[in-house]
This record gives C-alpha cells, sequence and structure tokens, in this order.
C-alpha cells in the first residue's frame, strides 16, 4: 500500500502525515507536489494541515484549483480513500467533495490544544467499536468552525456522515462537528490531528487507530 | 570623484547639518564618513551610512563591552564546540554531535512593536527565521520573551493582545512550533514593550552556509518579495527613543507575509542543498539591500555591482534612497556559483517566487550602486562595516541602587498567618506568574510533531526528527528577572543565567550555549549605560563559570518612553541537549512522591515579587549568588535524573518556595496537595522562607522509594538537601512552620483556579 500526502506551497503538516503513516504505522508513504497533475498508483491520498496559500482569501479557495486536485477528485470519484486533515479538511470543502464550510472560530483566536471527541458511530471503521467511545486528539486551528445549512445537516444526520463531535466546543462548530465524511463513505475530513497523536510523549496516541481507520477505508458498497 | 546628479530630483539637496542629525549621525560621523569617501555623500549615500551606523547594525555602543563574552568553550575537547562564532554571520552555529549542529538566535522588535504590536511582532519572527534558514539550517523551533506593562492598562492589554496575535500569525502559518518563552508585566515597560523572538534551527555541519559574496564575476540574485516603501529605514528608528511623534513613524515598521516566508524557506533550503550552487547568502533584514550587499562584500573582501532597474518593487517612482533603505520582509540576497543560474532559476520557479540576478560580484572592494544606467552610490564596501564608529560611554551608578541595597528590613516586620496565606494567592494571581496558557493556546505549539515539553514548564523540550529513526532531544529556556536587574544589574545578569541554566537542569537538560537580547535604555545617558555595563559583566562571568560560549544575540537600546526608562532587561536564552529520552523531566507531579529542596531554604526578600505584590516595594539588593554552587547542584539534579529518581523538578524562582511548590501540584488534569513541614530548617524571617527569591534552589518530587538515595547521595555530594513533605491526593497545600507554631494550609483547587484566571479572565473580558 502506498499513500500520497498532497503537498501545497504552504502546507505544513505535510512531513507530520508521511512521518505518522510510515515511520510509526508503516505503511509507504511520499510526498506529492501540487502541481503534479497524477497521482501515480498511490492507494490513499492525505490532504494535510497548513496554510496551503497563506489562507488570505477563505481557506483553501485557491488550493481547491491546483493541478493536483482534478486528480483527487478523480481519485475520490473512484471509490479511493481520501483524508483532509485541518487545512485539507477546508480544501476539501472548497472542492465540493465534502459538503458544508469552515469559518473562523467563534473566539475570533487560533487554538492550539487537545481535545476530547465524542467518536459516532459512521462506518465500519469510523466507529465505537474500533475507535472507543472517545477519543483525544490535538486541533490547531483559526478557522475550525463547522458551517452547514439545516437540509445539509439533517442529511449528515440521516446518513450518519458525522464521525466526531467535540464534547467541550471549542470554535463553535454546527452540532459539535469535527469531522465528516461523505455520502459515499471513502472522503474524510476532520479538523483535528491525527497525525499529531501517534507516539507516547505526544498528547494522546488515538491519532494512530483513526489513521488506521482511514487506511482501512474503500467507497462502501450501498451507500 | 563625485558621482553624477541622482535621476530623482528629490535626492539632489545639500547635505546640511539638519539632515545629518536626521539621520541620527553625530556632526564627528559625517566628518568620519567625507574621509571615508574622499567627497560630500549624496543623499543616499547618507541614508547608507546612517542604517549601518545605527546600533542596530553597528553595535557601536555595546561593542566594547560585549568582548567580553566567551565565544567558544574554554576546553577544546569538550563537547558541543562553537561551530560558527557570534558576530561572524547572520547567528551562530553549535555542534550537537553525530555530525549535526543547532543554530540560533534572538533577537529584538520592540519599538516596531511599540506603535504596530501586531505587524512589529509578526515581523520579529519572520526577521529571526530567515536569519537562521540563511545559514542553511532547517528552522524547528521558536520561543519568546516578551515584557509589557502592568495588565490593569488598557494599552497594555492592547499591546499584549497584538503582539500575541502578530507571533501567532506568523509563526503559525509557517509552520514551527513555539515551544516555550517568558513573559513579565511591570509598570515600566508601559508603552515600550519588548519583544524578543528566538529562532532554532538544525542543520549538518557540511551544510554550514556564508554570507560572503566571493568570486568575481559571480551574479549576485535577489529573491523573495517585492521592494516597497514600508520599513524605511527600520534600523534607524529602532535606535532611537520612542516619542509622542513615534506614530508618524509608522511607516517604519514592516509588513509581514509569512506565507511568503514558507516559500523563500523551502526554496532557499532547497537551493542550498545542491551543492556548490550558492556561494554566499544573506537575508535582507534591518537596513535590507544595504546591509546585505555590504555586508557580503565585506566578509567576502570583494566588491559588489548592483543595479536597482533591476529590483522587483511593488510601487512605481521608487528612488535609490528608498530601494536601498526598505525593509520590506521575506527578501534575500543570493551569490550564486557562475554558470549554474539556470538551476537556482528552476528551484524559485517552482515555488512560484522571484529569482532575479541584480548585480555582480566585482574586483576591488568598491559597493556600486546604479539606477537608469548610472551610479548613484560608491563607498567601500568594508568601511561601511569596519570603521563603524564605536563609543566608549560613560557610565554612573544610579543612587536608586543604593537606596535599594540599603533598605532596612526591619521596617517590614514579618506578616501573620492571614497574609501570609493570601500572598500566595496574590502572587498565583499576578500576570507574570500567573499560567500563560491563554498566551500559549494561541501558538501553534505542537506542529512538527516533536514537542515533548509544551510551553508553560521551566523549558520547553522539543524531539527533532534528524531523518533515518534518529532524534535529538533539545531544551530551551529564556530568562531575565528587570527587577533583580533594577537594583544590582551585575548579580541581575549573573542570576539570569544561572536561572536559566537551573531551568534547563529540572527538564534534564545540559545547557550547549547562550544567546542574548540585551534590552536598555539610551546609552547615552551614563546611569542607563552603568545598568548595560554591569549586566553585560555579569553575564559575561555566569558564561565563564558555566563555560556557556555566546554564540550571537541582538542589542536593543533607547527602550524609553516619554515617561520612563525600561529596567534593565538582559534577556537570556539557553538551549540544551538531553540525551535520551527518558530524562526528559517535567515540573509536575505524578502522585505519591516526596519533595526535596535542594540549596537550602530561602533567606533573602530583595527585589522578590512579594514585595511587589504585598508591598508594591521594589527594595533590597538581589539574592546572592554562588555560581560554583548552582552549577553543582544543576549536576546532581541531572545526575539523580539520569539515575531514573526524580519524577519532577521545579527551580525557585518568581514567588519562591510556596509558588514553586503549588505549580508543581497542578499537573495535567488532576490537582495533587501536599504536606509540608519546614519547622526545622526555618530561618529567622518566615516571609523570605515561604516567599523570598533565595538563588540555586531546586525542589525536587521523587518516589517515597527513593527518597533515602536522593538524600544520602545529595550528603555524598556536599549539596544541602532538606526532606520537605510529600505530595497527597487530595488537593489541600499544607505547610508546618516553627514561628506560628500551626500550618498555613490552603485548597489547592482555588489556587489553581487563581493562578489559571488571571490572564484570561483580563484579556477575555469583551
Amino acid at each position: 500500500m502506498e499513500v500520497a500526502v498532497i503537498q501545497f506551497p504552504g502546507s505544513n503538516c505535510d512531513m507530520d502525515a508521511i512521518h505518522a503513516v510510515k515511520d510509526v504505522i508503516g505503511v509507504e508513504a511520499r510526498l506529492l507536489w501540487h502541481k503534479e497533475t497524477s497521482l501515480g498508483n498511490a492507494d490513499a491520498v492525505i490532504v494535510p494541515g497548513g496554510f496551503s496559500y497563506g489562507d488570505y482569501l477563505r481557506c483553501g479557495a485557491i488550493a481547491k484549483v491546483s493541478p493536483i486536485m482534478a486528480a483527487v477528485k478523480a481519485f475520490a470519484g473512484s471509490g479511493g480513500p481520501v483524508i483532509g486533515i485541518c487545512n485539507g479538511f477546508q480544501i476539501l470543502c472548497e472542492s465540493g467533495l465534502l459538503p458544508g464550510a469552515l469559518v473562523m472560530n467563534t473566539g475570533l483566536e487560533f487554538i492550539c490544544d487537545t481535545q476530547e471527541l465524542a467518536v459516532q458511530n459512521s462506518t465500519e471503521h469510523f466507529c465505537k467499536a474500533s475507535l472507543g467511545e472517545t477519543i483525544r486528539l490535538p486541533i490547531a486551528h483559526g478557522e475550525g468552525n463547522y458551517r452547514i445549512d439545516e437540509a445539509g445537516l439533517a442529511q449528515l444526520e440521516a446518513n450518519k456522515q458525522i464521525l466526531f463531535r467535540y464534547a467541550s466546543n471549542p470554535n463553535g462548530a454546527i452540532g459539535d462537528i469535527a469531522g465528516i465524511r461523505n455520502e459515499a463513505g471513502n472522503v474524510f475530513g476532520m479538523m483535528p490531528h491525527p497525525e499529531r497523536a501517534v507516539e507516547g510523549f505526544m498528547p494522546s496516541t488515538d491519532g494512530e487507530k483513526v489513521l488506521r481507520a482511514f487506511l482501512r477505508s474503500r467507497k462502501l458498497a450501498a451507500a | 570623484m563625485s558621482l553624477p546628479p541622482n535621476p530623482d530630483p528629490v535626492l539632489n539637496v545639500a547635505i546640511t547639518p539638519e539632515l545629518v542629525q536626521k539621520h541620527g549621525l553625530t556632526p564627528e560621523e559625517y566628518e568620519h564618513i567625507k574621509e571615508i569617501l574622499g567627497r560630500e555623500p549624496n543623499l543616499t549615500e547618507l541614508g547608507i551610512f546612517s542604517v549601518m551606523w545605527s546600533e542596530h547594525c553597528s553595535y557601536k555602543n555595546s561593542r566594547p563591552l560585549l568582548k567580553g563574552f566567551p565565544t567558544q568553550k574554554a576546553d577544546p575537547d569538550a563537547p558541543n564546540q562553537v561551530l560558527v562564532k557570534a558576530g561572524e554571520e547572520n547567528a551562530g552555529v553549535v555542534d550537537i554531535g553525530d555530525g549535526w549542529a543547532v543554530c540560533f538566535k534572538i533577537e529584538s522588535h520592540n519599538h516596531p512593536s511599540a506603535v504596530e504590536p501586531f505587524e512589529g511582532a509578526a515581523t520579529g519572527v519572520g526577521g529571526i527565521i530567515r536569519d537562521i534558514f540563511t545559514m542553511g539550517a532547517r528552522p524547528v523551533l521558536l520561543t519568546n520573551s516578551l515584557r509589557f506593562g502592568d495588565l490593569s492598562s488598557k494599552q497594555t492589554q492592547r499591546l499584549f493582545r497584538g503582539v500575541v496575535h502578530g507571533i501567532a500569525h506568523y509563526g503559525n502559518c509557517i509552520g514551527i512550533p513555539n515551544i516555550g518563552g517568558d513573559i513579565y508585566f511591570d509598570a515600566c515597560y508601559e508603552g515600550n514593550p519588548l519583544v524578543n523572538a528566538l529562532c532554532l534551527g538544525v542543520l549538518r555541519h557540511e551544510d554550514i552556509k556564508r554570507g560572503a559574496a566571493s568570486g568575481v564575476g559571480n551574479p549576485v540574485y535577489y529573491v523573495g518579495a517585492d521592494t516597497g516603501r514600508d520599513g524605511l529605514g527600520g534600523a534607524s528608528f529602532a535606535s532611537k527613543e520612542l516619542s509622542e511623534e513615534s506614530q508618524a513613524d509608522r511607516p517604519a515598521v514592516q509588513k509581514g507575509d509569512p506565507f511568503m516566508e514558507k516559500l523563500l524557506l523551502e526554496a532557499c533550503l532547497e537551493m542550498m542543498a545542491r551543492e556548490g550552487l550558492v556561494v554566499g547568502i544573506q537575508d535582507m533584514g534591518a537596513a535590507g539591500l544595504t546591509c546585505s550587499t555590504c555586508e557580503t562584500a565585506a566578509r567576502g573582501d570583494a566588491g559588489i555591482e548592483i543595479e536597482l532597474d533591476k529590483v522587483p518593487q511593488r510601487e512605481t517612482g521608487m528612488n535609490s534612497y528608498e530601494i536601498m533603505l526598505s525593509e520590506s520582509q521575506e527578501r534575500m540576497l543570493v551569490i550564486v556559483a557562475k554558470g549554474r543560474e539556470k538551476e537556482l532559476e528552476a528551484v524559485f520557479e517552482k515555488w512560484d517566487l522571484h529569482a532575479v540576478q541584480v548585480g555582480t560580484v566585482t574586483e576591488g572592494t568598491d559597493m556600486v550602486v546604479n539606477q537608469h544606467g548610472q551610479p548613484v552610490a560608491k563607498m567601500p564596501a568594508a568601511k561601511l562595516t569596519d570603521e563603524a564608529p564605536i563609543y566608549h560611554r560613560e557610565s554612573q551608578e544610579p543612587a536608586r541602587i543604593a537606596e535599594a541595597k540599603n533598605y532596612d528590613f526591619s521596617r517590614l516586620p514579618v506578616a501573620g498567618m492571614e497574609t501570609l496565606g493570601e500572598a500566595l494567592f496574590e502572587l498565583l494571581g499576578h500576570p507574570t506568574i500567573a499560567q500563560k496558557r491563554w498566551v500559549w493556546r494561541q501558538y501553534d505549539h505542537m506542529v512538527m510533531t516533536g514537542t515533548v515539553v509544551e510551553p508553560g514548564s521551566d523549558a520547553g523540550v522539543a524531539r527533532i526528527r534528524l531523518g533515518e529513526g534518529k532524534h535529538a532531544y533539545i531544551a530551551i529556556a529564556n530568562d531575565c528577572n528587570n527587577r533583580f536587574c533594577a537594583v544590582n544589574p551585575y548579580k541581575g545578569g549573573l542570576i539570569a543565567m544561572a536561572e536559566c541554566a537551573r531551568n534547563l537542569a529540572c527538564s534534564g537538560a545540559r545547557p550547549i550555549a547562550m544567546t542574548n537580547n540585551l534590552n536598555f535604555g539610551n546609552p547615552t545617558k551614563p546611569e542607563s549605560f552603568y545598568f548595560l555595563k554591569e549586566s553585560v559583566r555579569g553575564l559575561a562571568e555566569a558564561c565563564t563559570v558555566f563555560d556557556l560560549p555566546v554564540v550571537g544575540g541582538n542589542v536593543s537600546l533607547y527602550n524609553e518612553s516619554p515617561t520612563v526608562a525600561i529596567d534593565p532587561t538582559p534577556v537570556v536564552s539557553l538551549v540544551g541537549v538531553i540525551d535520551r529520552e527518558a530524562d526528559i523531566t517535567k515540573q509536575t507531579v505524578k502522585g505519591g512522591e516526596a519533595f526535596i529542596l535542594l540549596g537550602g531554604i530561602p533567606t533573602e526578600l530583595g527585589a522578590s515579587y512579594y514585595l511587589k505584590v504585598m508591598h508594591d516595594l521594589l527594595a533590597g539588593d538581589a539574592p546572592e549568588v554562588d555560581l560554583d554552587a548552582e552549577a553543582k547542584v544543576h549536576d546532581f539534579v541531572r545526575l539523580q535524573i539520569g539515575k531514573g529518581r526524580i519524577s519532577a523538578a521545579h527551580d525557585i524562582s518568581e514567588g519562591g518556595l510556596t509558588v514553586a511548590l503549588a505549580e508543581m501540584l497542578f499537573a495535567d488534569g488532576k490537582t495533587f496537595g501536599a504536606d509540608i513541614d519546614i519547622s526545622e530548617i526555618e530561618p529567622d524571617r518566615l516571609d523570605a522562607a515561604l516567599y523570598g527569591e533565595s538563588q540555586g534552589r531546586i525542589i525536587v518530587a521523587v518516589p517515597a522509594k527513593d527518597e533515602g538515595k536522593v538524600l544520602s547521595d545529595a550528603e555524598k555530594f556536599n549539596i544541602d538537601a532538606e526532606p520537605l513533605g510529600k505530595v497527597m491526593d487530595e488537593p489541600w497545600l499544607s505547610i508546618r512552620t516553627e514561628s506560628l507554631d500551626d500550618c498555613l494550609v490552603w485548597d489547592a483547587e482555588e489556587l489553581r483556579k487563581t493562578w489559571e484566571r488571571a490572564i484570561p479572565d483580563v484579556m477575555e473580558r469583551k
């Protein structure tokens, strides 16, 4: 198995994602420059955190038109697993691969902290049975306040598309939403950073479980 | 030979004494300039001399003092030798073994932050990051030392919020973790906050890059952001006192673009990884294009010629004065091996950045600046740097020092039980001592996934990935208690070093080298200069005793607002290494330990925070310092940590023994209690024992089974070690004393609430 970690010019969690997947979990992972147009033979894609283009416009608004994103969309469309973490989540929302949008935290400040998350039963791998009732993961964002219209929210709930909810909402996200998936079940987005919670000295090791759940994911047979 | 008139008629004016003065140059300095040139300078040249001879660039008032700092290890066989010394390059480099090295430096952005806190602080971070990657190192951590006025003032709250936002904005975007620092609040900083930012990078020995222009004919490239009119003459601005008119100097404050810096950082590292491509490199920081061209030429013992028409400009009609003095951010000057230009251009194209040849390394030693086909400035490059004036300033001990020293403590009776109890709440609630989580929660302190000890402990500790599964553990701490420096700048300097080294020892680290940021008032005032001179003497002596070389730093003088000069603030930062992950030690207890006090019970109250918060008093001498005893205690703590016998260690500093004990109980997710008895070791003054800030003291928490071994080892090493009591599961802190014949008891949960809420309760008020 091989994981492609997309590198935008302002990505800054790209090497952390590689470290977690390759050095800790032991799955092959490589950087993929955003100007590339092919994913090669990648089996899974991580869109990492950072400030892809400085986030001076809307987060992810420029990254979504980067050459590599056409390939990511095609890969996702054919059922390939894609996860966007933090800025990556913002990019996937901007790209239309995930519903909703992320706006400024209600406190108007960047927050770097460790949060308790309530695991939701969403897929075979993103569920309480495999991850536990609650997990702890770091967050680090200024714009992590998830927004979606009422109909959209109802759809997320009905389709069990919500992956995690904050135990104590840090950013004002609607429904305490910390992470979601697409309807098909192969595209995931989350503000918390699983790659920052994979070794003993880190705030927790729950991130490893989350990354493993992602790496096991495939398009749901019947969504 | 005089130059032709400048293409911009505005610049063709006679150089009058007023113009010279406006540039911060003295009549004598002006005469020297004429001597160097053999003619009158034109306005562009005057501007160039003024920034190069500002204190910020030339250290003209501080250089004689800085000579007292050791710049390399006394023992040539000791580990961690200095590879690039202070003053040689943009930042110093120190060996950390296995062919790896660290490169680090601290630098101030005080004046810009006073005028425009967000941009001032942000560009301070940007500037110091460039200093590090210019050396060929990948930046891996940031820290900062901040000083503000009383937090109760609206002005301070505005500056504090702006500075923290600015630091967060820049560091978070680039993705370098901010793993620590220190913040003090004191009225002396009202209107003149201090913002000192530090960056540390890692590199291989063979990858060290130099800022030298050499090889006649080698092209000189300009890379990074466009040049605009921002930051004009920032180095000169930083070298004068703040005044009512400083707000009008806002154009002298630069605007930062961290995304641009991220691109520049990655492109530069990629370029430097290609062997032999880069001959020399220097960032355009203070004094921008001026400083980078003449310094690289001077170091390379070469000439340099640049064409201003080729400099990427974001505004039209910029004249030579503006282009040369602009301090637009995120720009670098690169001297490339001739014939390999395309290789360099390809790297920058990948990162969507400019890489434009603006000049060439030339024969001779002149720096020549051309615009619109004619020379607009021409001067011997090395003389700009080497012949900067040096001043041996007059120094006089201020009267307030003797007054403080002679303070008669018998005028201050030891308080009773109730007041001594309240004092702990007052101290923990003082913003200098209170938890700074409101601050570092805004900094991405986890990116790069190496932060082992997050901000808020004695030292920040990061695990640095070196590749191939190898790691280095780097610890870093910043320190400087201005109150000690105000009453005794010499001891204040010693203490800043001693405390910083102690903080590293508590984290399990062995310090390897020091960088400092000297923040002082106007050096032409003898009393201000006395503080600078004495503080530096203290720092230098401590460096020598600990055998810790100074590998660079920054001098920020003229820190005076219209009403007040700051207390002397020589900020010290020490970098340390930890050999094994198991040795990394935090300050909070885990439960079930016994407390041991190393170094003896405190006995001095001078210049303490207790006097400040309870009596609004700055009096008494700074505490005694015994550097040899300090070093012995640090070694002992490291030794016991190495034996696995210490589960938490914390030094006694602001707020004394009781504050230190309380902080040790505030563990992540649980508040412990402690049952302490000092009745056997109580000195004459109970207030000094509880809240005095005597130096060289460390409290260690040891698993109950190891208590006896640690105590007997201490006896062998001739170290004063006193059992204090034990950690309790119930959150009550109790201290039995002889003089009260009773116990002082606090609810540790309440103490914690006071400590945690002090800053957010002020700053979250909308």
